[in-house]
C-alpha cells in the first residue's frame, strides 16, 4: 500500500469537515463535521507511525481521541445550554458579540 | 530501496486484497461523510457518522493498528454517537432544519473546501509520492502501553486531568439552577 493513499483520504475527509462546519447552522452538526476533521488527522497519525514503524503516533491517536470525547461533552453541554435558554440552537442567531 | 522493493515481491499476494479493501472502504466512507454534511435530518447525519467512523477504524485495521481501532469502536461509535443522539432528543425543536441556507454560503463552502483539497492534494503528492507501507505485523499492544506508560507518561496524565475537568466543567455547563 501507498503512504499516499491514507493520507489523501485523510485530506479528503477533512475538506468535507471544513465543509460542514462552514455551511451548517445546526449547533449539533457542526459538532459532527468537527468529528469527522478530528479523525482525519488520526489518520494521518496512525499512517505516519506505520510508516516510520514508530509506536508514537498511535499513541498520539489515542490522545487525539481523548481529546475528542472531552471536547464533544462540553461541546453538547454548550449547545443544551444554548438551546435551554434561547429555544434554538441555530448558530447564526448567536450574534450577542457580534460588534 | 533494495529491501522495500523485496518486502514488497515478498507480500504482493495480499497486497492486492489490501487495496481492494482500502477502495471499498474508502469509497463508502467519503460517501458516508459527504451524507453527514449535506441530510437534513439530524438523526440521519448522526447515522452516518456511524459509517464514516467505523470506516475509519477499519483504516486503522489496514494500517495494523489495532488497539487504536478497537478504542475508535469503543469511544466513537460507543459513546460520542450515543452522545449526539442524547443531544439530538433534547434539542428536539431542531430535528430537520438547515434547509434556509443560503445557495451561495453553500457554494462558497465547497469552493473553500475543494481548493483546500487541492492544495493538500498537490502537497501530498509532491512529498510522499513513493513512500510504500510495509505492514507484516500487527502492533503489538503492549509496546504501545509500554510507551503510554514509559515515554508518554506526562502527556497522559495531562489527558487524565483534562478529562477529569471536561467531566466537571459540562456538569456545571448544563447544570439546571
Amino acid at each position: 500500500m501507498l503512504l499516499n493513499q491514507f493520507l489523501l483520504l485523510a485530506a479528503a475527509l477533512f475538506c468535507i469537515g471544513v465543509y460542514g462546519v462552514l455551511v451548517r447552522k445546526n449547533g449539533m452538526l457542526v459538532l459532527m463535521s468537527v468529528e469527522l476533521i478530528l479523525n482525519a488527522v488520526n489518520i494521518n497519525l496512525v499512517a505516519f507511525g506505520a510508516l516510520t514503524d514508530d509506536v508514537g503516533g498511535e499513541v498520539f491517536a489515542l490522545f487525539t481521541i481523548a481529546v475528542a470525547a472531552a471536547e464533544v461533552g462540553i461541546g453538547l453541554a454548550i449547545v443544551l445550554l444554548m438551546y435551554r435558554n434561547r429555544r434554538s440552537i441555530d448558530l447564526s442567531e448567536a450574534d450577542l458579540m457580534k460588534g | 530501496m533494495n529491501s522495500v522493493l523485496a518486502a514488497v515481491s515478498q507480500d504482493a499476494d495480499i497486497v492486492v486484497a489490501q487495496n481492494v479493501f482500502f477502495g471499498v472502504i474508502a469509497v463508502s466512507m467519503l460517501y458516508a461523510a459527504i451524507r453527514v454534511v449535506t441530510t437534513s435530518n439530524v438523526v440521519h447525519a448522526a447515522l452516518w457518522l456511524v459509517v464514516a467512523l467505523a470506516g475509519v477504524a477499519a483504516n486503522f485495521i489496514l494500517l495494523g493498528s489495532e488497539f487504536v481501532a478497537v478504542t475508535q469502536v469503543l469511544v466513537y461509535i460507543g459513546a460520542v454517537v450515543v452522545l449526539f443522539l442524547f443531544g439530538v432528543m433534547l434539542t428536539r425543536a431542531s430535528l430537520g432544519d438547515d434547509e434556509s441556507v443560503a445557495q451561495e454560503k453553500r457554494s462558497m463552502a465547497a469552493v473553500v473546501g475543494v481548493l483546500l483539497f487541492g492544495v493538500m492534494a498537490f502537497a501530498l503528492i509532491d512529498t510522499w509520492s513513493d513512500d510504500r507501507l510495509v505492514i507484516d505485523e500487527p502492533q503489538q499492544v503492549t509496546e504501545v502501553s509500554d510507551s503510554i506508560f514509559s515515554q508518554y507518561i506526562i502527556p497522559f496524565e495531562a489527558i487524565s486531568v483534562l478529562l477529569l475537568a471536561a467531566l466537571i466543567g459540562a456538569i456545571v455547563v448544563a447544570r439546571q439552577d
